[in-house]
């Protein structure tokens, strides 16, 4: 007898605290993800960028989710010279081809991968970009040729939508 | 027990009154069904993007709507344009951008993140546009009025000539709902003045329905997702409630109080 | 506090609660000896718990997108709403939170009121909740300006303007609290600092009002004191625990009525305005929690006396304890002062409502009659009740009247049937 009511005294206190925790995991929640980026940040998440007035050998720079993002039209000399890299001879090897959908569009975040300066374009030995605030040198792909850098620049998810336009994320 | 829910009872009772001013006006305002209104309100989507198109048309070459953006006209909850769609209204629009590397201020065409252009660009530029007097911004137009969407709805259809005795300056128009009954705003609806896309013949009561079921989900985008989480809130409330109450009562059980 | 020492089980236990004796407290806590028959209106003092951390929690989390400045505070809530996830959930609680915050505090005063929770030896348990109160108000006040819509501004303009009231320096008393010649910027950021600082306060405070309730323990519904711990009280846990928890509940269901279903009736149209110095709303009207002392305030028909006689209306509650001279406490045995008690309601409810109505005419004459009451009652009848009045007689101990057993269980079983 006294048996089975600890098993239903027991059950109710157990259902009551088990439905109380689910209640209370409900209202948790709310203050937790209001710290997530809001509606208004997630809609700048991508961004559209108008290609058409970058010719040959020439950079843009544009901003996305609050960091640069260098936007290259290569030279054919820069592509031959970008795809002609041997892979033990880089620090994170990558292929070019696996950087550039499109060889002649080079589309990454210019952020140095040491400790977040951004390299000056058109600069250092490997004629890409070099770092001034530690001394890395990128190559015409944007990987780590010479200095304290430890990976290539980050290339982003992009996409063209038309001959003209990128979409970056 | 009694004594408590009597005053429930009251505190719902005096809630219900409104405490708020304006107790001078008596005028009723014109009735009809709101998709919305009750715990299980929805907004007719239909509706919605009539709304839009009535407050684009006809409404927004002097009423700016500063909070809303064109991505609110896809997301869950409003007109539910598809984002095509959305994106297209968007590009519709010249907004201001810049500055460009020249230094200057450019316009271009409107992207989903782009809040709704503006008619005017500042509040002085809409009064000296508009007689002196200020358009008001329409994101939350309907909570910023006594009366809500029954007062905007009544406004818009209240239009009359003034009664004999009352003279009306230059610009100011009689309406029998309006604060005062005189608003500088002219009538602006009226019988197929709009060509809706989905066919719905446009009458200046249809109009009015439309645009104020649009203004009504401007003010509150979240209204849907806020009854629905409600519901669920309330049905786990009573749900908890009840094995609380049955878990008091059996700890009580071992305390000797009946009489 | 307590003479019985109590040992933690575990080793961690007993060395960390020899350097801070967190575990005692809680032990403390758990046993405290609650009188067993407390009605429900003894719940609000967990439901204010319940309120105050709800707002600081709301509160906390608003601040993190709230942004303070004249130009920017309307659109930042706008932002909030409908940006930010979850935002206008978040922003709903704390509003209507602010309400149901305050609707607690008055069943819990009113219930101090009935019971006689404030005569000796809880007056410094009472005075110490009229300054949580006066508190909460300060905070509400501030926090109603944040949002910079019309009737923030407006309400600003008025409330601060009061202190012009006061002879000599009160011109420069106004100016040094708004940081400038008007309501503007200086002061909603300085608002906005306070807002968030009061809270805290309050919970210092409520510390010590629970601290000091734990000295003489709870009042109850009968007014007397505990003969026997062991037959006229429970432990605080589980019993007042599950039954607070009860309450609690019932409370919140009201609560979410509120916030999923009518968030903005107990606010006011004109605050989806933003602030515009130069057009003043019809009817300025504060939120309906503060409408009685805001009838007080315009029925004197001097500035100064009637910020006075606002003022006087609240501290006049701190000298309850020695103003009401009955020494019976409960008004469950005192049946002329519970005639008064309800008149004393229905006035304070009269005041509210001439509080959102235009000062004039009618209104006004109603709410000059209902300010005397309102003096009356606590300068006048109370003190002169505590003589005058035959009161019902005591029974002997809480439990005897429950029991059987007493001369008096027909007048207890009678007032307890009536609370039911």
């Amino acid at each position: 007898m006294a048996e089975k009511k600890t098993n239903r005294r027991d059950f109710l206190f157990t259902a009551t605290y088990a439905v109380g925790a689910v209640g209370a995991g409900a209202v948790v929640w709310p203050m937790i993800d209001q710290m997530n980026p809001d509606a208004s940040v997630k809609a700048l998440a991508s961004t559209e960028v108008d290609v058409s007035s970058v010719g040959p050998g020439k950079t843009i720079t544009v901003l996305w989710r609050g960091k640069p993002v260098f936007i290259r039209r290569r030279t054919d000399e820069e592509i031959e010279e970008a795809r002609s890299v041997k892979l033990e001879d880089l620090k994170h090897p990558e292929k070019d081809e696996d950087r550039a959908q499109n060889p002649e569009w080079l589309v990454m975040l210019g952020v140095c991968t040491h400790l977040g300066c951004v390299p000056l374009d058109q600069k250092g030995d490997y004629n890409g970009w070099f770092c001034p605030c530690h001394g890395s040198h990128y190559d015409t792909s944007g990987r780590i040729r010479k200095g304290p850098a430890p990976t290539n620049m980050e290339i982003p998810k992009y996409e063209f939508v038309n001959a003209n336009t990128i979409k970056i994320g | 027990m009694k004594k408590f829910s009597r005053i429930i009872f009251l505190i719902i009772f005096i809630t219900c009154f409104q405490y708020n001013s304006n107790a001078a006006e008596k005028v009723e305002y014109l009735k009809t069904d709101w998709s919305f209104k009750g715990l299980f309100g929805k907004f007719d989507r239909a509706s919605l993007q009539r709304g839009y198109q009535v407050y684009t048309e006809v409404c927004s070459s002097c009423h700016s709507m500063k909070y809303l953006s064109y991505r609110n006209l896809a997301e869950k909850g409003g007109p539910e344009f598809t984002e095509a769609e959305a994106k297209a209204i968007a590009a519709s629009f010249e907004v201001k951008d810049g500055p460009n590397s020249d230094g200057d201020m450019f316009t271009r065409p409107g992207k989903l993140s782009d809040k709704f252009v503006m008619p005017y660009d500042n509040v002085k530029a809409a009064q000296s546009a508009n007689g002196g007097a200020y358009p008001p911004d329409m994101s939350v137009l309907v909570k910023a009025r006594v009366g809500g969407v029954d007062y905007i709805y009544s406004l818009l259809q209240g239009y009359e000539d003034p009664p004999i005795g009352i003279t009306l300056d230059d610009g100011v128009y009689y309406n029998k709902f309006m604060y005062g009954n005189k608003i500088k705003m002219a009538n602006q609806l009226s019988d197929g003045l709009v060509e809706y896309s989905d066919g719905t013949n446009a009458t200046v009561e249809q109009m009015s329905k439309d645009v104020t079921t649009f203004l009504m989900w401007a003010a509150e985008p979240h209204l849907e997702a806020r009854h629905k989480m409600g519901f669920k809130a309330i049905v786990y409330l009573i749900i908890l409630t009840t094995l609380v109450y049955f878990s008091m009562k059996r700890i009580w059980s071992r305390v000797k109080t009946e009489v | 506090m307590s003479d019985h020492e109590y040992n933690p089980k575990s080793k961690f236990g007993k060395w960390f609660n020899d350097r801070l004796p967190l575990l005692t407290l809680a032990n403390h806590l758990t046993d405290y000896p609650t009188p067993k028959n407390l009605n429900y209106w003894w719940t609000f003092g967990g439901i204010l718990t319940f309120c105050l951390i709800t707002q600081i929690v709301t509160g906390l989390v608003l601040a993190m997108h709230y942004i303070a400045h004249a130009d920017m505070a309307f659109d930042s809530v706008e932002h909030i709403m409908r940006d930010v996830n979850y935002g206008w959930l978040i922003r709903y609680i704390h509003a209507n939170g602010a309400s149901m915050f305050f609707l607690a505090v008055y069943i819990h005063i009113f219930r101090s009121l009935f019971y006689g929770s404030y005569k000796a030896p809880r007056e410094i348990i009472w005075i110490i909740g009229i300054i949580i109160y006066l508190l909460m108000m300060a905070a509400a006040f501030m926090g109603y300006v944040l949002p910079w819509g019309q009737m923030s501004f407006w309400g600003a303009t008025v409330i601060t303007n009061l202190f012009s009231a006061i002879p000599l320096v009160g011109e420069g008393i106004v100016t040094w609290l708004w940081g400038g010649y008007s309501v503007d910027n200086p002061t909603l950021t300085r608002f906005f600092t306070l807002h968030y600082l009061i809270p805290f306060l309050i919970l210092g405070l409520v510390v010590l009002h629970i601290w000091a309730l734990h000295v003489p323990g709870n009042n109850n519904p009968v007014g007397i004191d505990i003969k026997k711990p062991s037959k006229d009280t429970v432990p605080f846990h589980p019993y007042i625990v599950i039954k607070d928890g009860f309450a609690l509940l019932m409370f919140m269901i009201v609560f979410a009525f509120f916030v999923f279903y009518t968030p903005n009736i107990l606010g006011h149209a004109d605050n989806y305005i933003e602030a515009d110095p130069l057009v003043t709303p019809a009817h300025i009207v504060p939120e309906w929690y503060l409408l009685p002392f805001y009838a007080i305030l315009r029925s004197v028909p001097d500035k100064l006396l009637g910020v006075i006689a606002m003022l006087s209306a609240i501290f006049i509650l701190a000298a309850l304890p020695w103003l009401d001279t009955s020494k019976i406490r409960s008004a469950v045995f005192r049946p002329l002062y519970r005639q008064f008690y309800w008149i004393l309601v229905a006035d304070v409810l009269i005041l509210g409502y001439v509080g959102a109505m235009p000062a004039e005419g009618l209104y006004l004459l109603i709410a000059r009659v209902a300010t005397a009451y309102y003096f009356l009652h606590f300068l006048v009848i109370l003190p002169v009740l505590g003589f005058k009045e035959k009161t019902l007689p005591l029974p002997i101990s809480i439990t005897e009247p429950i029991l059987g057993g007493s001369p008096n269980l027909a007048a207890a079983k009678n007032r307890e049937g009536l609370k039911e």
